[in-house]
């Protein structure tokens, strides 16, 4: 280990700078915390901003938001020191600390926001569903109804408005579960590659983007295997809202990337050379071309052409795909990237990724499938779709 | 004949007698060097009675790296070339190319530092010695999210390994790259002015080792400290003052291509 550290070093860099702090495993902290808040958001304007054309992927977004949520803390708890420890940031927390906070909003995104907005959505489900079965699965759902099976119009109205009410509360709620994950890089002024104002609201709008991008995949590969019809009016508006959100993410980014070439100031000529070697592919070719200008060019072809159903389906399957792979390379740059530099500007080091390590490929890989696993047994569960548009 | 013999003998008793005092002398203090190093309680310690810095010169640091070796003995720190609490870099200046020095610092300066430069090649070299500023407003304490790292009334910036999560969002916080995860126990670890040491009166083990007094531990709240006239007396620096941490590390001669 002593050896491969210090042969990755190119020219000078503070000692105990060699070894990498945030590995893979951090990388997958803001992409997982995004896809939440960006699903999250798409689900609220069905329901908040009344888009009606996006009503079929209404519920499948909040069961995505509430999978890859609680995936979230799990890169982390992986990734510390002493996880046994880290109630401690529940118990002690230190107040001045950006990252004691991820705890409390955590459990507020999910207790408050997410679980109770889906709760309050699918309670006529789940008592009709507890009626109409039996044995384990009626203890079940039974168990999920709280024991409440009062689904009369006056209760049902309730929920409704009880559950308007939380999506409002859940717009600023995705907001700052994401503009925090951005804050807590953003704030350190140790390291210029983070340290930026823009940084919490780049990441928000990437975060809105690879949502919207996930939930867009999810709903034609789900209609797909469930051999349901896919709403063509439901994927080209997401498809153009997605192209906006992505258009205004990439100009937030652009606008980051030319104040700092303007202003050129003593780390740019670190990070400038940092940008054109080791992060070249993953930053240029990755992230911004392949991951934001083609699919940003290729949601714009609906809008320019007229198309066919199956064009169009799969330009926003390769959009989607682009956009997602893309978004990931934006953590990675931001997360990596941040640490490939000496705070000194006089050097550099290599990430080396594990396999099977605590931190290494094998465990980012499963900590990436276990979401969809869990989304699979939520759509088991609480199945989305509210009317039956099934093909016989 | 017999005078001789008795000059002799006398010559003989004043050299052994010399010897035996001096020596005992010696032996007496290394006695007390012994009682002090064992480690006591501190009931007379005040931790508001003082304010903590380190006066360090460069123009008198020779690169021996004498204080990275006494702190890791001191300190018990892991013996790789990437952990540590003090660490020596070397700077060689071409010309005026400040932005652009040649900096080195094998396995931390640990080992001293061969020779690789010629006197005569136009170049200033000089020795910057390094470890954890003891800021006054320390990003580390800022960001750590249990309070684990935290500043001790008298200045110095401590580290609760029992309490330490091992996040790394303090190493990270940190502009000096004064900190490291400790492999063996999974928290963080860093300069803790040898705590242990100057709650009993002791220097720490970099100040102790120095042969030149390149480094000398201060005390801001005394007003008979050294220290004051140290920062009166020199054209004092901080490192990367633009971060505004307040730094206590306080450095006479330190060049602009410092970083």
């Amino acid at each position: 280990m002593e050896e491969t550290l210090l042969a990755h070093v190119q020219g000078f860099m503070y000692p105990n700078e060699m070894e990498l702090q945030w590995s893979v495993l951090i990388v997958l902290y803001p992409f997982i915390t995004g896809l939440v808040a960006g699903a999250f958001i798409l689900a609220s304007l069905e329901r908040v901003f009344k888009v009606e054309a996006v009503t079929p992927t209404y519920r499948l977004a909040l069961l995505t938001a509430l999978a890859f949520l609680l995936v979230a803390p799990l890169p982390l708890q992986l990734h510390l020191g002493h996880p046994e420890r880290s109630i401690q940031m529940y118990l002690t927390p230190h107040t001045q600390s950006a990252m004691a906070m991820f705890g409390f909003v955590y459990l507020w995104y999910l207790m408050a926001v997410l679980v109770l907005e889906i709760w309050l959505d699918y309670r006529k489900d789940i008592v009709l569903a507890a009626r109409s079965s039996t044995g384990l699965k009626q203890k079940l759902y039974k168990a999920m109804s709280l024991g409440i099976d009062n689904i009369s119009p006056e209760s049902l109205r309730i929920d409704d408005k009880v559950g308007r009410f939380l999506t409002i509360i859940g717009i600023p709620s995705a907001f700052l579960l994401h503009g925090y994950v951005g804050f807590i890089f953003g704030s350190i002024k140790a390291n210029p590659w983070w340290s930026t104002p823009l940084m919490p609201i780049v990441f928000l709008f990437s975060a809105i983007v690879s949502g919207i991008a996930l939930v867009m995949l999810m709903y034609m590969v789900v209609s797909w295997f469930t051999r349901r019809e896919i709403s063509m009016e439901c994927v080209d508006t997401i498809g153009r809202y997605l192209m906006y959100a992505f258009i205004i993410d990439f100009t937030l980014e652009m606008l980051d990337l030319i104040h700092r070439m303007y202003e050129a100031d003593e780390s740019f000529k670190s990070l400038d050379f940092m940008v054109q070697t080791k992060l070249f592919t993953s930053q240029i070719l990755v992230q911004i071309i392949f991951g934001t200008l083609v699919p940003i060019g290729l949601l714009a072809l609906p809008q320019l052409l007229k198309l066919s159903e199956q064009a169009r389906k799969g330009i926003y399957l390769l959009a989607g795909s682009l956009t997602l792979i893309g978004i990931f390379a934006m953590r990675w740059n931001v997360v990596i990237g941040g640490q490939l530099f000496s705070k000194s500007f006089l050097g550099y080091t290599t990430y080396k990724m594990g396999f099977a390590t605590r931190e290494g490929l094998l465990p980012a890989i499963i900590l990436l499938v276990l979401p969809f696993a869990i989304l699979w047994v939520l759509v088991k569960l609480l199945p989305p779709w509210q009317d039956d548009t099934a093909k016989a | 004949m017999s005078d001789s013999r008795t000059d002799k003998n006398r010559r003989e008793f004043l050299l052994q007698g010399t010897k035996f005092i001096v020596l005992t002398g010696v032996a007496a203090s290394a006695w007390d060097y012994v009682l002090a190093g064992t480690p006591e309680a501190a009931p007379s310690y005040k931790a508001s009675q003082h304010w903590w810095a380190m006066m360090i010169d460069i123009e008198k640091c020779i690169g021996c790296g004498g204080c990275v070796r006494a702190c890791k003995a001191e300190n018990n720190v892991p013996l790789e070339p990437y952990y540590f609490r003090t660490w020596v870099e070397r700077y060689h200046v071409r010309g005026e190319d400040l932005a652009h020095p040649d900096v080195d610092t094998p396995n931390g300066g640990y080992d001293g530092f061969p020779e690789i430069y010629h006197a005569d090649d136009g170049a200033k070299s000089f020795f910057v010695p390094k470890m954890c500023n003891h800021c006054e407003h320390s990003p580390c304490v800022q960001v750590c999210p249990v309070g684990a790292t935290f500043e001790a009334p008298d200045g110095v910036v401590l580290v609760d390994s029992a309490y330490c999560l091992g996040c790394r969002y303090c190493v990270q916080a940190c502009p000096y790259g004064c900190r490291y995860i400790d492999p063996r126990t999974n928290t963080v670890d860093k300069c803790s002015l040898c705590y242990h040491r100057i709650t009993k009166g002791l220097t720490t083990a970099c100040c102790e080792t120095c042969p030149t007094g390149a480094r000398q531990l201060g005390d801001l709240r005394n007003p008979k400290d050294p220290i004051h006239a140290f920062i009166r007396e020199h054209k004092v620096q901080v490192l990367k003052p633009q971060m505004a941490t307040g730094s206590k590390a306080y450095y006479n001669g330190l060049d602009g291509s410092v970083r």
